[in-house]
């Protein structure tokens, strides 16, 4: 490359007792707290909107104000669940950052890797 | 329809100005690849936003919700919630632990040549697809726009073509997020003006536009006039196979846009995975309020222009265009049209700019060349070559194409073949210590191989026309063999399948070993590729 690499080198043995530190399987850990659920949650969320007006159009078309129908307020209310989950995952990947800022610490990184 | 003319020229003279500006600015390959990861979070946000509505979002949605109403609208749901698959599971890992490119990731413990040459394949597929869904809605709307100085189809899409040449060779990264950023915030504001004239239309009264909607009147293909609920669900998406249809899109476009290469290049262009997080917030908060919008643009086509006026004038991809003409005459026509063209040529800049690195970094440098730029400045030079090459191959198979096609349901399989080839390798690299090179392989060509097969015998190429049918005659005259337009629901699951088979079948120690590097990395930023320094 072209680009002068200033990486973070380490020997398996580094990168394997990291791995296994109590520090980084806290951080997996809390990761996995947040992200399994949150996307396990919009992905049913999201797809019960294509299969209940593929297979309840009728349902579907109730009215509910006027001529707005459940199909187009089911379909407004995924943008703000859309944003709700982001907002939440921003709040929680504080405390990813606040995790991951203790390890990078401890690796050295900053003296001996750049 | 001189204004038009004049509006695009200072368009495009801005454009070429900042062009010009940044390539002074771009030294090197980090820089002319990823914009010296010096893009700011909102920046980047909006770089991505700019990227992502394209002419699909714009003149696609807005003329399927025209023509069918709610289920065109069901594209505006899907392209934004998508992005919490990229928030949630690729964006950071991927920042962290890659360079120019998706294949970075693949390559980074696993054997890299075959990973690479199959990877820039799929890179190059997905890129020249949507390529080709931008090039036929600029070549549709410059020659609508000029028709009267006798501008044809193909002469438009030239001309996109070399202009997007011009900004990818001359500006790299840099350039195109600039041209990016101008792009959005122009297509924004237009949107929320030609939304806010919509409601002005019906008096600022939901209830009145929203029962407008309920009642439009079109004619049908016998000529008989047709009043519709636009707002109930199933007029595209009919059985017996329509509820299928509608998942295997919500799967291609909930699953595609993780696995879109000029997306992912994005998310290197930033100083960490923090500001790469940000920059997804940005984008999606800029993305949501526009896909939003496309309930006044369309449903606004649908009721004060007419699908009967719009077939006679340019067809689906106009709606947008011609409502705006229809609410404020032909200025606002000329500048709506012009938002439209820069966005088409801000996105193809970026298409052929991820393409174009894939091939240089990916191929060129890694695969033919071992990994060894023998020449300093060598990568940049092969991927404007490169830059030129796929540009013109797009141009030419959008002329071969034609006008006819929704330009949203095209992109829409280019969402297809990238959910179904490069989703479940990303994903399963990043976290699943077993994956190995075989896999990787296996999953990247069956996820390919399946979705261009299954689209090229889906009803969008594979239809009995009736013999009055002279233009846009479906290529295979015979019943189609899968039935459903959008190959996503069976492809997907095919391309995680061979990857998961091809890993089970063979076994490769040193790709296991260097699992947890590439655990630590993804997950906390050690050692990360930093910003450079200022120029």
């Amino acid at each position: 490359m072209a680009e002068a690499v200033k990486r973070y080198e380490a020997s398996k043995s580094v990168w394997d007792g990291i791995a296994n530190s109590r520090q980084f399987k806290d951080l997996m850990a809390t990761k996995k707290v947040f992200i399994v659920p949150a996307f396990i949650f919009f992905v049913v969320y999201y797809f019960a909107l294509p299969v209940l007006v593929g297979y309840a159009p009728n349902f579907m078309a109730t009215k509910v104000i006027g001529n707005v129908n459940i199909a187009y307020l089911f379909a407004l209310s995924q943008f703000f669940v859309a944003w709700i989950i982001a907002g939440l995952y921003v709040k929680a990947a504080n405390d990813f950052d606040r995790l991951s800022q203790d390890i990078i610490t401890k690796a050295g990184d900053g003296q001996g890797g750049k | 329809m001189s204004t038009s003319l004049i509006m695009f020229l200072v368009f495009i003279a801005i454009t070429l100005g900042i062009t010009f500006w940044a390539s002074k600015r771009s030294a090197g390959s980090s820089a002319y690849f990823a914009a010296g990861r010096q893009i700011k979070g909102w920046q980047n946000g909006v770089a991505v936003a700019g990227d992502y509505m394209s002419a699909a979002s714009f003149l696609g949605i807005a003329g399927l919700i025209a023509f069918f109403g709610y289920d065109g609208f069901m594209y505006s749901v899907g392209w934004l919630v998508a992005y919490l698959t990229v928030l949630l599971l690729v964006a950071e890992p991927l920042r962290n632990a890659g360079k120019y490119t998706m294949a970075d990731v693949l390559a980074y413990r696993l054997k890299a040549r075959p990973v690479r040459a199959m990877a820039s394949l799929s890179t190059l597929t997905v890129s020249t697809f949507y390529m080709i869904a931008q090039m036929v809605g600029a070549g549709t709307l410059v020659a609508l726009l000029l028709k009267d100085s006798g501008i044809k189809f193909p002469v438009a899409v030239i001309g996109v073509g070399i202009l997007m040449i011009i900004y990818v060779v001359f500006g790299g990264m840099l350039a195109t997020t600039w041209v990016q950023i101008i792009k959005a915030i122009l297509l924004m504001g237009g949107t929320l003006l030609l939304s806010i004239l919509v409601m002005a239309h019906f008096g600022f009264s939901f209830g009145a536009f929203f029962n407008a909607i309920g009642h439009v009147t079109y004619h049908d293909a016998k000529g008989t006039e047709v009043v519709k609920d636009f707002l109930t669900p199933g007029l595209r998406y009919k059985p017996p196979y329509g509820a299928l249809d509608l998942i295997s899109l919500g799967v291609a476009l909930i699953f595609g846009t993780a696995g879109l290469p000029h997306i992912l290049v994005r998310f290197y262009t930033v100083p960490d995975a923090k500001t790469a997080r940000h920059s997804v917030v940005w984008a999606m908060v800029l993305i949501g309020s526009f896909y939003i919008m496309t309930t006044f643009l369309g449903f606004g086509a649908a009721t004060i222009v007419g699908q009967d006026y719009i077939k006679g004038h340019g067809g689906t991809n106009m709606s947008a265009p011609l409502l705006a003409q229809a609410l404020a005459g032909n200025v606002f026509f000329a500048f709506i049209s012009a938002i439209a063209f820069a966005t088409i040529l801000a996105v193809v800049a970026g298409l052929t700019i991820s393409a174009s690195t894939s091939f240089a970094h990916d191929f060129w440098t890694n695969v033919i060349h071992k990994g060894v730029e023998r020449a300093p400045g060598e990568e940049v030079r092969v991927a404007r070559v490169a830059a030129f090459v796929v540009g013109f191959i797009a141009m030419g198979i959008a002329i071969l194409l034609g006008p006819t096609a929704n330009v949203a349901f095209l992109v829409a399989l280019a969402f297809a073949v990238a959910a179904s080839a490069n989703l479940p390798v990303i994903v399963l690299s990043i976290y699943w210590r077993r994956f190995n090179t075989a896999g990787a392989v296996a999953g990247l060509a069956i996820g390919l191989l399946s979705s261009l097969f299954l689209i090229l015998i889906s009803p969008s190429f594979m239809a009995v026309d009736p013999p009055t049918l002279t233009v846009g005659r479906h290529i295979f005259q015979q019943k189609a063999w899968f039935p459903l337009e959008n190959p996503a629901i069976l492809s997907v699951p095919l391309g995680f399948l061979a990857a998961i088979l091809g890993t089970l079948l063979t076994r490769e120690p040193e790709a296991e070993a260097k699992f947890n590097e590439l655990l630590v990395r993804s997950n906390t930023g050690l050692g990360a590729e930093q910003a450079s320094a200022a120029h």
